[in-house]
């Protein structure tokens, strides 16, 4: 089993992605530079968070254009696993791999801090360790993380049970006051249709260990490993 | 630019240049310079860059220590070992002016260049540290600053995938106009991978690399070497614009190029340019050096040789590269999408030559213009104003009838109240290495890979060094060392930015001496040698000069990642005590308590005996590590009263009370007033909580250590209770507590 994290020019979370599957989940890895055409081999794909291309432009909006995009998207196509984190989701969405955009946080500030999401799709390869509900403490360091998109969308991406996360409270509670960007609907992570690419705007990769204040985001990686096992056994 | 014909007089004295230097200058070249030499003489002469007021007062500084590896002065930031074949660099600088003007470009550079300054030296940057003072939040342009310094340093910063990790902040009316913004930036290398600021080997050649050089920053050493004023709007050309992407790529170049071995030297282009980077590398490397400005990469057209070379364009670096290695550097650059040009190289003749399209347009010696810049021993007289504050004692202060209010007023103004709506615009937590988030008394970095941890923080008082500036540069070392010491880490040594107001003056001359020689006595008795640091003089506004402020990083070394503390208390039922002494009426001077509730900037600054500071050091740090404690909290700004506030909501998701009772057991000692009792600011004081069987334990310790402790109560409740004589002077609950420290300055703001 092996795991590709994808660097970007101004990539910054790339090294703490490959830290938790090398060193907590002692699973192969390797950095992806980004014109990079050969994606073959690997069993899931990185897009780490940070400021691709410095964000100019658009965030997202130009790393789109890397070279190594294409072959991501043929990887996408085949039903490879692809996990967007934070920038690398809204690499996801500029690419049209995810449906809906990103705009600026309703506070018009960068905000990093611990939140708290609940699981709203248990049986994704991203979530299979979890249950339906299960509320996980995890942070998100973003300027761009309010989620929008049109109402037919959002009703296409209720109905097929594309929404993985929601923003909410301790409790578990979804509301404005536990919305922390003002995405639509709370939304804190969403699949494709056919569930084998996921973009999260939290960080599972600052959660995975206590040492750091959570380990809650390990099991996004474990339940990856997991499926991939399962699919490998079979 | 058109290029004046004849140096006047009043071309020497626009450039900053007295007519003494200005002789100096053509002794040293036998000749009138031309006009882009008075711009190299003007730059590495100004006080940005010569220290030329600063340096001999400087020698002050303890600088040698067992961990040190690098000494200040040696290289571009002073190096500290930390086992494990690692090496810890790290320095801190000023933007204050260019902030004053242009603040969030202002700011976002200084991150800029001190990031730079750190990864130069082969070591990757691991955390970014700020330290900032503004005039009060009601004031529209004081506002404007503050809010814009912050999104400077988090649009840089976090881009770059540093995390900032720590700072301060305080607000006071002597900053109006001036504010100072200090940014820190610590990095971790292998030992063996260090890099040395230097040229060397004749014939090597110097590689220019990253953005092109442009008109902006020009002159901008000289913009920092002079008051602002109300004219000082015309200098926002002197402020660079960042490109903090373009500055992520030279960052992650730069390292990877390391690993290839063909560079001998490397040096950011800060102030003063190429003309700085360069004759600075010749000078450490005792050698001399050639450039063509005509392969300067440019983004203006018809810039001339004076421009080229002041320039103050942003995110460039020169390197000395191994002869014939050139190709192997530039294809690193190549895969980063940066283009490295060679623009000259090393020669023998001790020389800075620079050359126009093979033509000479400057040449100078290159020590003379270095190493051999004037030195001023500052005329120096005790300001007047000391004498007529002195006269203090607190039954000149009206007592308050209710402390629950000014408790709570205390906790809502901006300097004392948390500063979430601040930290939570900067990435803290990126790389994943960090332990302890902000608002603790100091950050924690885990390094990979070992065991071990460093303990990061930045920190000093203005307030207490306007009114004793010996006592207030000793306690901006101490308190620093006290903050790394409550989560148990080692100080280890320190870096620091003065910012004082024109050492022409002889008060603030005075002043400067003064705190240096506190600072310096701090560092000797606490064992933590400077490492290097950064001077910001002529800090000054119409009313005058700031007040000093002394800014100390400090680097603590903490061995056993699973040993360390916190200052929130956490169990119901824990003893609570102070290690030190409850203070005295005195000590009231430069409080936020008689600042902000009496509207006084008045008395004597807090005293500090170092060898008690560091027995209360010794002794926490032996707790922490024999496990004995729950907590451990600095008493700070806001004294007693505002510490035992935070220790009870420090942390959110255990926030707990505690009943403090002051009688009847040391009540013979309870003289003082209730206020001096609650918020003076005595030094040398932490707050432990423990569980009673650890009582006799922690007793032994700090009667090994001879320190003085108190029992002040016990951790439990919904509320913080303070008693005395029976009577409740405080009980506010813990809702009500966190209301007014978390919530109040993002409501201000």
């Amino acid at each position: 089993m092996k795991f590709g994290v994808i660097v970007f020019p101004g990539s910054n979370c790339d090294y703490d992605c490959y830290w938790v599957v090398k060193r907590i989940l002692r699973k192969k890895v390797d950095f992806i530079w980004h014109k990079e055409r050969n994606l073959s081999g690997y069993d899931c794909l990185i897009l780490p968070g940070g400021f691709s291309y410095g964000d100019y432009l658009r965030t997202g909006a130009i790393a789109r254009f890397s070279p190594v995009m294409n072959a991501v998207e043929a990887y996408a196509r085949n039903g490879g696993l692809i996990i967007g984190i934070c920038n690398g989701f809204q690499v996801l969405l500029e690419a049209g791999l995810l449906p809906g955009a990103m705009v600026s946080n309703k506070s018009l500030q960068f905000i990093c801090k611990f939140i708290y999401i609940r699981v709203e799709n248990d049986a994704t390869p991203y979530t299979n360790l979890f249950h339906k509900g299960q509320i996980l403490k995890i942070p998100i360091a973003h300027n761009e993380g309010n989620y929008y998109a049109d109402v037919k969308t959002i009703q296409a991406l209720n109905k097929n049970n594309q929404i993985v996360f929601r923003y909410c409270d301790e409790k578990g509670t979804v509301s404005k006051a536990s919305n922390p960007n003002g995405a639509k609907e709370s939304i804190a992570a969403i699949c494709n249709k056919e569930g084998n690419i996921l973009g999260i705007m939290p960080h599972p990769e600052r959660a995975s260990e206590r040492l750091l204040g959570s380990k809650d985001g390990r099991g996004i990686f474990e339940s990856i490993i997991k499926w991939i096992e399962s699919k490998e056994a079979n | 630019m058109k290029e004046p014909k004849r140096i006047t007089l009043e071309l020497i004295k626009s450039h900053g240049l007295t007519r003494e230097e200005y002789k100096r200058i053509k002794e040293i070249l036998g000749r009138e310079p031309n006009f882009t030499e008075l711009g190299i003489f003007s730059v590495m002469w100004s006080e940005h860059c010569s220290y030329k007021s600063s340096k001999l007062v400087l020698k002050l500084f303890p600088i040698t220590g067992e961990s040190i590896l690098i000494k200040a002065g040696e290289e571009n930031a002073g190096v500290i070992d930390i086992g494990d074949g690692l090496a810890v660099v790290m320095k801190v600088e000023s933007h204050n002016h260019p902030s004053a003007i242009e603040p969030e470009q202002g700011a976002a550079t200084g991150i800029g260049g001190i990031v730079r300054d750190i990864f130069t030296m082969g070591a990757r940057p691991v955390a970014l540290l700020d330290s900032l003072r503004f005039g009060p939040l009601n004031n529209g342009r004081n506002h404007y600053l503050f809010s814009k310094v912050v999104e400077g340093i988090a649009r840089y910063g976090n881009c770059l995938g540093i995390p900032t990790v720590a700072g301060e902040i305080y607000f006071d009316n002597t900053y109006e106009g001036n504010p100072v913004v200090n940014v820190m930036c610590v990095g971790i290398a292998y030992k063996e991978e260090l890099i040395k600021g230097r040229a060397s080997g004749i014939g090597n050649s110097i590689l220019y690399v990253g953005s092109d050089t442009g008109r902006d920053g020009l002159g901008g050493a000289s913009f920092a070497s002079r008051e602002l004023t109300e004219e000082s709007e015309r200098d926002r050309p002197a402020v660079q614009i960042g490109d903090p992407f373009k500055e992520k790529l030279l960052l992650e170049a730069c390292l990877e190029l390391l690993k290839t071995k063909v560079v001998i030297g490397m040096q950011d282009m800060g102030a003063a340019g190429l003309t700085s980077s360069i004759s600075e590398m010749a000078s450490r490397g005792d050698c001399g050096v050639q450039i063509d400005i005509s392969l300067v990469p440019k983004r203006e057209k018809g810039m001339i040789p004076y421009e080229v070379m002041l320039s103050e364009s942003q995110e460039r670096m020169v390197l000395i590269v191994k002869k014939g290695k050139e190709e192997i550097a530039k294809n690193v650059f190549k895969k980063w999408d940066l283009h490295a040009v060679n623009i000259g190289k090393v020669t023998n003749d001790g020389v800075f030559r620079v050359l126009d399209k093979g033509k000479i347009v400057a040449q100078i010696p290159v020590k003379a213009l270095v190493d051999d810049a004037p030195v001023y021993i500052r005329e120096k007289k005790k300001p007047r104003y000391l004498s007529q504050i002195k006269n203090f004692s607190v039954s000149q202060i009206f007592e308050p009838s209710n402390y629950n209010d000014i408790l709570k007023r205390l906790l809502n103004s901006p300097t004392i109240s948390s500063k979430q709506w601040v930290y939570r615009q900067y990435d803290h937590m990126v790389r994943t290495d960090t332990i302890l988030l902000p608002g603790a008394d100091s950050s924690l970095i885990r390094i990979k890979g070992t065991k071990k941890a460093i303990a990061l923080t930045i920190d000093g008082n203005g307030g207490y060094a306007y009114l004793n500036p010996y006592e207030g540069g000793k306690i901006a070392v101490a308190e620093a060392a006290r903050n790394v010491v409550c989560v148990g880490a080692k100080p280890l040594a320190i870096t620091n930015c003065l910012n004082f107001g024109n050492p022409t003056k002889p008060e603030v001359s005075w002043q400067f001496k003064k705190c240096v020689e506190g600072m310096a006595e701090a560092c000797r008795i606490l064992r933590t040698p400077v490492t290097g640091g950064n001077v910001s003089f002529y800090n000054e506004n119409p009313k005058g000069a700031i007040d000093p402020t002394p800014v100390v990083g400090m680097l603590g070394l903490l061995d056993d990642i699973n040993h360390y503390c916190t200052p929130n208390f956490k169990k119901k039922g824990d003893i609570v005590i102070l290690l030190g002494k409850l203070g005295r009426e005195q000590e009231l001077g430069g409080s936020e308590y008689i600042k902000l509730i009496h509207n006084l900037k008045i008395g004597e600054s807090p005293r500090i005996d170092l060898k008690e500071e560091k027995a209360v050091q010794r002794t926490c740090i032996e707790i922490i590590e024999a496990g004995l404690i729950n907590s451990a909290h600095d008493c700070s700004e806001g004294g007693l009263a505002v510490a035992l506030a935070e220790c009870c909501i420090l942390s959110p998701e255990c926030k707990i009370g505690a009943l403090i009772n002051f009688s009847p057991l040391i009540h013979h000692l309870l003289t003082m007033r209730a206020d001096a009792l609650l918020f003076n600011e005595a030094q040398s004081r932490i707050i432990i909580s423990f569980p009673p069987d650890n009582f006799a334990k922690i007793k032994d310790f700090t009667e090994k250590n001879n320190v003085s402790f108190f029992q002040l109560g016990t951790v439990g409740g919904k509320g913080l209770v303070i008693e005395r004589d029976e009577k409740k002077l405080i009980d506010i609950s813990v809702d009500e507590l966190e209301d007014y420290y978390y919530r109040s300055f993002s409501r201000s703001v």
